[in-house]
């Protein structure tokens, strides 16, 4: 099997699965929208203009809902007893990688596509701005890319779920930095070229981020 | 086995005398810096000969933690294990100590004891990393698994060190550069000849101190172990119900 073969065949396994199931889906979405409305009320007393706390919310919901799916996606794999049939299949340990990561990825994107329009009907503040949903699917490509293997670390340890927040975060923070600075940036009508610095840092946070995920997640999977 | 002792034991003595030599060095040799304005910020600058010491420590330790986990990858010899280990536990606690002495030069200086300012919150973040490097050593069972994750996650936690450091270089920042220029610094002095001396005098020190620190803490883990082997064993011969005879040392 080439490479890419194995890489859509997982990633399309997951996929499947969870069309059975929904599971995944259906506690990132609900959270995600919780964590918002919950937000709703706080700002209700407090914040006059929205459009500054905004970004902020966005990636705070996606965040933690990313978690969510993150942990669910190799805890199913352990739990199930499908993660020895991946290891002894005659294939790269690094297509195991990137279909989980694909799979991760379209799970994040597909509650965001749902939950941006959400925000733009509780919020009143159009984020479905082309720039905007750049900013978002970088920022989201570099969570799954790192937070895929941190998620097959932490399943791995007695602590489990609790752990990925605890090492995912802080290693996050210059994907996060930049992704809320250039979408406060944007909706506060700020042009595309002026956010070149935070972007460049996105573009070069993902391939760094992916060159090391790549390079380290055989010694992961190892056993 | 005796005579690496012996080489801990002088460095310990060594580096005993180097840092009382050090507090002289900073506190009185070195004269005030003339570009500042008020006394107070001149008296506090004093701080800075030990918080850029710490933090010269805790960037070997996290330096020595990134290159000891790849060699552990590579090699798959525990000792490299150890290294890492025991140089992530300085990097921390002296990253740490550098928050707390830049918090109280901040406060005169800058009349603040905290901002988020990039160098501040890089940093931060940085110590943070390394603290969820040890909660993951802590969360696994398996030495052998243990030490992987950890150097794969200290691969990704090293990523946060060059960053901090070239934070004040590439962000606006009030933090001072001590070499080269930084526009928006607040409390940056210059170097007169007094100072410079106590600075090298200071960033010396602490080199020895890392280095007989990385040592002790390598081998008092090379000993944990061992102790850790000698007790498998033992439980193992339990276990099958045979008479346990006392198990001979040879070393330390």
């Amino acid at each position: 099997m080439k490479f890419w073969q194995a890489v859509w065949a997982i990633f399309w396994k997951d996929v499947r699965a969870e069309f059975r199931t929904k599971d995944i889906f259906t506690g990132m979405f609900v959270f995600a929208l919780l964590a918002v409305l919950i937000f709703n009320f706080a700002f209700e007393l407090r914040v006059s203009n929205v459009r500054q706390v905004l970004p902020g919310v966005i990636w705070v919901a996606v965040v933690f809902a990313g978690m969510l799916g993150l942990n669910r996606s190799f805890i199913l794999e352990v739990d199930r007893g499908n993660i020895e049939g991946l290891l002894l299949a005659p294939l790269d340990r690094s297509a195991i990688y990137f279909g989980k990561m694909l799979g991760n990825l379209v799970f994040m994107l597909a509650v965001e596509v749902v939950l941006l329009p959400i925000l733009v009907v509780l919020f009143n503040v159009n984020v479905l701005q082309p720039a905007i949903l750049l900013v978002v699917g970088l920022g989201t490509l570099g969570f799954a890319i790192v937070g895929t293997v941190f998620a097959a670390i932490a399943v791995n340890t007695r602590a489990r779920e609790v752990l990925l927040p605890v090492l995912l975060l802080p290693v996050m923070v210059p994907v996060l930095v930049s992704a809320v600075k250039a979408s406060a940036n944007l909706l506060d009508g700020a042009p595309l070229a002026e956010q070149a610095m935070w972007l460049r840092l996105l573009v070069v946070f993902d391939i760094i981020f992916l060159a090391v995920s790549y390079m380290t997640f055989d010694y992961v999977l190892e056993e | 086995m005796s005579r690496r002792i012996g080489l801990l034991e002088g460095l310990t003595v060594l580096i005993a005398v180097l840092t009382v030599a050090n507090l002289y060095m900073g506190l009185v040799y070195a004269r005030d810096p003339v570009n500042l304005q008020t006394e107070v910020t001149r008296k506090a600058q004093h701080i800075f000969y030990y918080h850029m010491g710490m933090n010269v420590m805790a960037g070997l330790g996290l330096t020595t933690n990134f290159v000891a986990g790849i060699l552990y990858l590579i090699t798959r010899r525990r000792f490299w294990d150890v290294v890492a280990r025991s140089a992530a536990e300085i990097g921390v606690i002296f990253g740490v100590a550098v928050l707390a002495t830049g918090s109280l030069w901040a406060r005169p200086t800058w009349n603040t004891w905290w901002t988020w300012d990039p160098r501040l919150t890089t940093a931060t973040i940085t110590v943070l990393l390394y603290v969820a490097y040890h909660m993951l050593r802590n969360a696994v069972e398996d030495p052998n698994r243990r030490a992987r994750f950890a150097a794969v996650y200290g691969t990704f936690a090293y990523i946060s060190v060059p960053i901090t450091f070239m934070s004040i270089r590439w962000w606006r920042s009030i933090h001072p550069t001590v070499f080269g220029n930084n526009p928006d610094a607040q409390g940056g002095f210059a170097l007169g000849p007094t100072i410079r001396t106590a600075f090298f005098f200071s960033m010396g020190t602490f080199v020895v101190v890392f280095i007989t620190f990385l040592l002790l803490r390598v081998r008092l883990g090379l000993t944990e172990e061992r102790l850790a082997e000698v007790r498998e064993a033992v439980m193992v011969r339990l276990s099958r119900g045979a008479e346990v005879e006392p198990v001979r040392e040879g070393g330390v």
